[in-house]
């Protein structure tokens, strides 16, 4: 009886389980499906080989992982500092501050950009590649603290207590304990960033007046001009550094999770 | 000293971010065209905003960008509710594949599942309007609900279902009344979540709506930015969106805390 009951309970996933497969696991495919075949439906490699020869499209790539990798550095650099002091209890105890830093997360990205656009009108700085970086880290900052800042904060901190104890320098104890134990957190960070700079599109259109074109723009251009397959094929190539990305935090499940959700 | 300095650091770093908004915001409350010359105190683009003084457009896509994320997080937080209470109760493989399919629309970049999404409607021969972007918001936004209300079903007891079967209970009766009211704060943030995040969507929303016309906010603010000039109303729009995601915010803390509290008294 009790097996009955269990059975039918499981059930209730059918639903999402159909839709899932027609809304997340099809459309999945599909992209692979268009990416491997020409215009009239035959199989064929010519999107994959317009890609490699056009030295427009593979320049546009490269830059725009320059631009990703930049930005997650930056990132790391302007927000390790900020989730150290905001998790340390003697450095900070408002709780309004971690606040504050999150709250930008959940406003529109455009919103943000245009606010940013329009700062920089504002004080006279010129649209470009350093308002394009400067967009970049303001967009995506609060999406690094916050991971660190949690992992920070989970930490058990009898290590850092011990390592003092046995006579570590400050900056011993830093680099030895807490760099490493907040590596989960960075990773994570590091993927809520470099993911979403590397396929972002209208952002660097607005910051930089439509001069700098980044590998989401590309695909977005393609797929709008009727060139389906070969814009499958620039998602795909794109899909396949996401995931070669996503490797390196594979052992982390959890702290990914955290990251996403507030 | 130490503390000085980092809390210098950490509200520099803060007046950065919020700099951008905080001019949006005064400048919200001047009549000029142009963002940055200051013509006196005015209310006018709030009353023009709302009188729909700047035509049909704006209007439209908030109304559609409010309705659109309302249908879709109820949806999404019902759907959502019942998958979890299903994957709850799955095990082994079936359990990891389901898991694994709900976490791809969280770790996708939004802009392969509005590829993907756009390719499935094509394929399928569906036009493009309002219902693909509802049926891609719902895609994106039940993952959330489901992680939301995963947790508690963890938490609860599951003896008390049993229980309530045992005593004469109907499997519906036994949702309805025992089930239901353990996960319903889940729920509600789920749904709060699924909220935002359909509102906030940009990327799956441009390849899903079609060219019948169908603008929501982000949409609109990319087509306008686009043509150059920017309306002036959407500097009090930006404000009061900005506004609105704090209380948001400020509701799901306060709802987190007093949670919390709880857990520690039993």
């Amino acid at each position: 009886m009790k097996l009955f009951k269990s059975y039918r309970r499981s059930n209730w996933a059918i639903p999402y389980a159909l839709f899932l497969a027609i809304f997340v696991a099809l459309p999945l495919l599909l992209i692979v499906i268009f990416a491997f075949t020409d215009n009239s439906g035959e199989f064929s490699m010519q999107n994959f080989i317009k890609f490699v020869t056009q030295p427009e499209a593979v320049n546009t790539f490269i830059y725009s992982i320059g631009i990703a990798l930049v930005t997650t550095f930056l990132c790391i650099l302007l927000g390790y500092p900020a989730a150290y002091i905001l998790s340390n209890k003697n450095l900070n105890r408002s709780q309004t501050a971690v606040m504050l830093f999150i709250l930008p997360m959940w406003i529109n990205i455009l919103v943000r950009t245009l606010a940013t656009v329009a700062l920089f009108d504002f004080i006279h700085i010129p649209l470009g590649e350093g308002a394009l970086m400067f967009g970049m880290v303001y967009n995506f900052l609060p999406f690094m603290i916050y991971p660190i800042y949690n992992t920070l904060q989970k930490m058990d901190h009898s290590l850092i207590e011990a390592a003092q104890d046995l006579g570590a320098k400050p900056s011993t104890v830093f680099w030895k304990v807490t760099v490493p134990l907040s590596m989960p957190g960075i990773t994570s960070g590091i993927m809520m960033v470099f993911m979403p700079t590397i396929s972002t599109f209208a952002i660097a259109e607005l910051l930089t007046m439509n001069n700098i074109k980044l590998f989401g723009t590309t695909i977005q251009e393609n797929i709008n001009n009727g060139m389906w397959n070969y814009g499958a094929a620039l998602s795909l190539i794109m899909l396949v550094i996401i995931g070669i990305t996503s490797l390196f935090s594979d052992g982390d499940e959890q702290s990914q999770n955290e990251g996403g959700l507030l | 000293m130490k503390k000085f300095f980092a809390q210098t650091y950490l509200w520099l770093l803060l007046a950065l971010l919020y700099a951008p908004i905080i001019i949006i915001g005064i400048f919200s409350f001047t009549e000029a065209k142009v963002l940055g010359n200051w013509t006196g105190f005015s209310t006018k683009l709030y009353t023009s905003l709302f009188s729909g003084g700047v035509g049909n457009g704006l209007l439209s896509a908030i109304e559609n960008t409010f309705t659109i994320a309302i249908i879709a997080a109820a949806i999404s937080t019902i759907l959502g509710s019942f998958a979890a209470i299903g994957i709850h109760n799955l095990r082994g493989r079936k359990r990891q594949a389901i898991t694994l399919l709900n976490n791809i629309p969280m770790l996708n970049p939004d802009i392969i599942t509005g590829i993907s999404l756009f390719l499935l409607f094509i394929t399928l021969g569906i036009t493009q309007g309002y219902l693909t972007v509802v049926l891609a918001h719902i895609a994106f936004c039940t993952p959330y609900v489901v992680l939301s209300v995963m947790p508690r079903l963890q938490q609860m007891n599951p003896n008390i279902y049993e229980a309530a079967l045992d005593l004469g209970a109907t499997p519906l009766q036994a949702l309805w009344k025992v089930i239901i009211p353990e996960i319903r704060p889940g729920m509600i943030s789920g749904f709060i979540l699924a909220f935002t995040l359909s509102i906030d969507d940009f990327a799956v929303t441009i390849f899903t709506k079609g060219n019948q016309g169908l603008e929501t906010l982000s949409t609109f603010i990319y087509a306008d930015a686009r043509k150059g000039g920017l309306t002036p109303e959407l500097r009090p729009l930006s404000t009061i969106i900005f506004v609105t995601v704090l209380l948001l915010l400020i509701i799901i803390n306060i709802r987190a805390r007093r949670a919390a509290r709880k857990a520690e008294n039993i």
